[in-house]
């Protein structure tokens, strides 16, 4: 059996007593998209927070290709440097050009010479169709724009896994494809992703696992085909329910 | 450690006097500016007319504004604040940079760095509960009566020293008020690229912070610039030190009128500048936002 990239066990979080995440499993294999749907306040997003060390967990375990992350006396900023993660509202650097935002991390974290980091910058922006945006200040960029580039900045110190948390939810209607067209080509290029998503037509068409999150636990998960089309839970088959009256899926 | 602006908008001025005003009808704005002359002028005409006609007028305009007397320590005066104005800019440079660093120390996170945030907040606590004129006497006369081998025992010194010690604990609050005004996205989103905390701060946060300071910063300058005549106290001949002397010896104070004028030339400027570019930075975060 291959070792899987990414391994929680048991993981709670709670915040000023509130159960945030209650013993949750996961277990992602190397190129495989998990998505992660449920309510707002689901857990979700803090689920993805703690795969990134930025939230402490209070109990259980992560392991990252076997090793466990969440060990005291782990540096987090070298756990860091294997993965990437985008979030909702962008967080682009607003003092910096799309450039020396894509750049940042490259240069003083990896030590990439200038250069080279601004070369490989180059190259992915042309690839994500944004080259003339390169010498642009975030506030000028739409926001479908300013993801792509959040996206790209996050790719640019080569991660092997990929956290994205609700990356659509803060897009107009039209510029949400733009979005989860640059995801589904991650996909293709065998990315390791975990996706917290509303966006349901999305994770059926792209996820090799759903999770389904319903008061920080996972209450069911499986393949798309089963969890969208024969959820075996209440719970999940009222989500999907109400997503469905409201058009979304 | 007053940071008030010299000038009061006396109503329908130029902008510079006060927040940018709506656009208006060319006529209208003839108006209000007629208006605002006029009135301006009736109230300079009453404030000179209830001084001028007083009894005692010609006795103080002796005393303090004797055309002969002005030419006389005018040079003297001119001399102190030009060493006024050195004192100044050396200090603000190092005001700026030892104030940031305070602030980023306060600013770091985590058990770890307990004892350094804890001494930032006893120095700012400190030196914030210090009157300025009670440090440079205590710092001027008490560190050069030590005696110590190696250290300057010039006023100067530790007049100036005293000045930056207060002002930086001022200062550092200032920063630390722009470090916060950052989101925590901010942060957040730095981290997670792999900057480490004080990577997080110099790159990302402290650029963004500074930008959202410069007025309160500028602010700063206008009182420092004033502040720095408080070394007089140790005996630095300085402007307001030169008038001081040129009063005990004459009995004339224009020397002091003299000092104030020169203070003015450079404070309002800078006072104006820090409204106008106030102004103009919330305008251009208007303009970015719609």
């Amino acid at each position: 059996m291959t070792r899987s990239k990414l391994e929680l066990q048991g993981v709670s979080k709670a915040f000023e007593g509130k159960a945030v995440l209650r013993e949750v499993d996961l277990t992602v294999q190397p190129h495989e998209v998990v998505c992660l749907i449920g309510s707002s306040g689901s857990g979700k997003s803090t689920m993805l927070k703690c795969v990134n060390l930025l939230v402490p967990i209070d109990a259980g375990t992560i392991l990252l290709d076997g090793a466990d992350i969440t060990a005291s006396g782990v540096n987090a900023n070298q756990v860091r440097e294997e993965m990437g993660i985008v979030f909702q509202a962008f967080n682009l650097f607003p003092h910096m050009t799309v450039l020396d935002n894509i750049t940042l991390s490259p240069r003083k974290v990896h030590g990439v010479s200038k250069a080279d980091a601004q070369d490989k910058a180059r190259e992915l922006l042309e690839s994500f169709g944004l080259s003339d945006k390169t010498d642009e200040y975030p506030d000028r960029l739409s926001g479908g724009e300013q993801q792509r580039v959040a996206v790209i900045r996050a790719l640019a110190t080569e991660p092997e896994l990929m956290l994205f948390d609700e990356v659509t939810s803060a897009l107009d209607p039209e510029l949400v494809a733009e979005v989860l067209n640059v995801i589904r080509g991650l996909k293709d290029d065998g990315m390791t992703m975990v996706i917290a998503t509303h966006e349901m037509g999305f994770a059926r068409d792209v996820a090799d696992q759903v999770c389904f999150l319903d008061q920080g636990r996972i209450l069911e998960h499986g393949p798309p085909g089963q969890i969208f089309s024969s959820p075996s839970e209440a719970r999940t088959e009222q989500f999907l329910q109400r997503i469905i009256e409201a058009g979304r899926l | 450690m007053t940071g008030q602006q010299p000038i009061e908008d006396v109503g329908g001025g130029p902008s510079l006097f006060g927040p940018p005003r709506a656009p208006r009808g060319r006529e209208e704005g003839t108006r209000a500016a007629l208006i605002a002359f006029a009135s301006s002028m009736i109230f300079i005409g009453v404030v000179l007319w209830v001084v001028l006609t007083s009894d005692a007028w010609p006795a103080v305009q002796k005393q303090f504004f004797n055309w002969d007397r002005f030419v006389e320590v005018f040079p003297k005066i001119l001399r102190g604040f030009w060493l006024d104005i050195k004192m100044f800019l050396v200090a603000e440079v190092i005001i700026l940079a030892v104030a940031l660093l305070i602030a980023m120390i306060r600013s770091l996170r985590g058990p770890a760095f307990f004892p350094l945030r804890a001494l930032a907040v006893i120095f700012i606590d400190l030196i914030r509960g210090i009157p300025v004129i009670l440090l440079i006497l205590l710092l001027g006369f008490g560190i050069p009566a030590l005696q110590l081998p190696g250290v300057p025992n010039g006023a100067l010194f530790w007049g100036l020293t005293a000045l930056i010690i207060s002002y930086s604990a001022y200062t550092a609050e200032v920063y630390r008020a722009g470090i916060e005004s950052v989101h925590e996205s901010q942060r957040m989103s730095a981290r997670s690229l792999g900057l480490t905390q004080g990577q997080a701060l110099r790159h990302v946060i402290v650029p963004q912070a500074i930008r959202n300071v410069i007025p309160a910063l500028l602010n700063g300058f206008v009182s420092l610039q004033k502040d720095v005549a408080l070394v007089l106290v140790l005996g630095v001949r300085e402007a307001v030190r030169e008038a001081d002397i040129y009063a005990a010896s004459t009995f004339n104070y224009t020397g002091y009128i003299a000092a104030a004028l020169l203070f003015l030339l450079v404070s309002v400027p800078v006072a104006r500048f820090t409204d106008w570019y106030t102004n103009r930075d919330r305008r251009k975060k208007q303009s970015v936002s719609t």
